[in-house]
């Protein structure tokens, strides 16, 4: 009785030797990889030290029922986001109800059913592989403090008033760049452009929420609140471009296309959040202030020049950056002129 | 011979533990319910409510999982005399318990 299913590393506690052998043996007839444990404080321990992707979890055990021992999961960072299935007898069902509103994924009534039983666990492992692919998207997409937090804090979608600076940065003439050269040589050049300039964001603590083509979107200063969310947004516009002109001479060398960018920013207050469902969401912000970003780095093109920013940004940046005032620009959408500054490339 | 099993529970057992695994399963229980019962047996003797209604649980899930319903109801019953801290009323339900568990277990061995 083969499963169809990916495998995953179960972990059954029970301090009933029947129930372990059972589940055990079954388990590992659907091809998981099985370990085992007599109470709480021994599962506790084995979870500490291994890696699970999922727990059968006994109600009724000594040293640390089941209920402790799915509070001290929960109250862990590193276990919980592990699905835990309860397995109790009927007449525990007021205990299970608990356990499901602490956290607990899912519940088996003993004697266990063999299709439920594999229905359950298939469920769980599947939920649990796409939320490690989420983590794992999103780490990519932000900093280890971000993802830290989030990964302690839980994923919840919602949002809230922060302030913040935006960032958006496009490829100037790509389009024509892509024409002219072959598909793979494009994504190539994409790839490496773009893990330049996350190397630039994250290390000044600011985040890439959104990748469009060409054009990237990132925040600083959210979801991890920092005053100097200006200046850090407008040191890595900085680095961005030193690392780009260190790019284009090896892409001059190797006689491969060069690009240039263009970026804009802008400060302020905005809301922050996540957007979509629990099994897919994007950390995002939105606003006034967003936009008014957007339309900043759409100016570059016509200011021809390569880092612009709003008042609010210009106002909080250290005196060493230098900045040159272009005057009041008048934006497709908004009423009033806005005050935009160039900053100088070092 | 009346049979005290019931066969669909046994089945799922079957199918979940594996036909040639439902042996050694088998044995396991054969094993560790006399163990409970004696436990049962010492924390009536102690009024030990806690370790009888421990013992009286492991034994009520496990006669359940391989379908020795009546021995599980049996069980059932004590298990609530331990939660309810009434270990005076157990009287002859212990002997009763033993009685259906040597029934059990010889028609549990037959099917092995």
């Amino acid at each position: 009785m083969n499963s169809m299913h990916e495998p995953g590393r179960i972990l059954v506690v029970d301090d009933n030797k029947v129930n372990r052998l059972l589940l055990t043996h079954g388990l590992e007839q659907q091809g998981h990889l099985v370990e085992t444990a007599e109470n709480g404080r021994q599962a506790l321990e084995k979870l500490r030290a291994g890696n699970f992707d999922l727990i059968l979890l006994d109600i009724e055990m000594p040293e640390l029922n089941g209920y402790q021992t799915l509070e001290a999961c929960m109250r862990d960072p590193s276990l919980r986001d592990m699905p835990v299935i309860m397995t109790s007898s009927l007449d525990e069902l007021d205990s299970v109800i608990k356990c499901v509103e602490m956290g607990a994924e899912d519940y088996l009534v003993k004697p266990l059913n063999p299709t439920l039983l594999r229905a359950r666990i298939t469920a769980s492992l599947e939920k649990k592989r796409l939320r490690d692919q989420q983590r794992k998207l999103f780490r990519t997409f932000a900093n280890d403090q971000v993802a830290d937090q989030l990964l302690r804090e839980g994923f919840s979608l919602g949002g809230k008033y922060v302030d913040a600076s935006v960032m958006f940065a496009d490829i100037r003439s790509f389009t024509s760049l892509s024409e002219a050269r072959e598909p793979q040589e494009i994504i190539e050049l994409l790839n490496n452009y773009f893990a330049l300039m996350f190397d630039a964001i994250t290390g000044h603590g600011g985040i890439v929420n959104q990748i469009e083509g060409d054009g990237l979107m990132a925040v600083f200063g959210t979801p991890i609140q920092r005053a100097d969310h200006c200046e850090q947004s407008v040191r890595a516009a900085l680095e961005m471009l030193e690392l780009l002109k260190g790019f284009n001479q090896e892409q001059a060398a190797l006689n491969k296309p060069q690009i240039k960018i263009g970026i804009g920013i802008a400060a302020g207050r905005m809301i922050s959040g996540y957007t979509g469902t629990q099994h897919h969401a994007t950390f995002t912000c939105v606003g006034d202030t967003v936009n008014l970003a957007s339309r900043i780095e759409d100016h570059t093109k016509i200011a021809a020049r390569p880092i612009l920013i709003d008042r609010n940004t210009r106002e909080k940046l250290d005196a060493r950056i230098e900045v040159e005032a272009l005057g009041p620009v008048l934006f497709k959408g908004k009423s009033i002129p806005v005050e935009v500054f160039a900053v100088k490339p070092v | 011979m009346t049979s005290v099993i019931d066969r669909n529970a046994f089945e799922d057992l079957k199918q979940m533990a594996g036909a040639d695994f439902i042996d050694e399963l088998i044995d396991t229980f054969l094993e560790d319910a006399p163990q409970l019962m004696i436990q049962l047996q010492a924390a009536l003797a102690s009024n030990d409510a806690e370790s009888f209604r421990r013992a009286a649980h492991s034994l009520k899930s496990n006669a359940a999982s391989f379908g020795a319903n009546h021995l599980s109801g049996l069980a059932k019953e004590l298990e609530t005399l331990g939660r309810e801290n009434k270990l005076t009323e157990v009287g002859g339900r212990l002997r009763a318990l033993e009685e259906a568990y040597q029934t059990a277990a010889r028609e549990l061995k037959g099917m092995a």
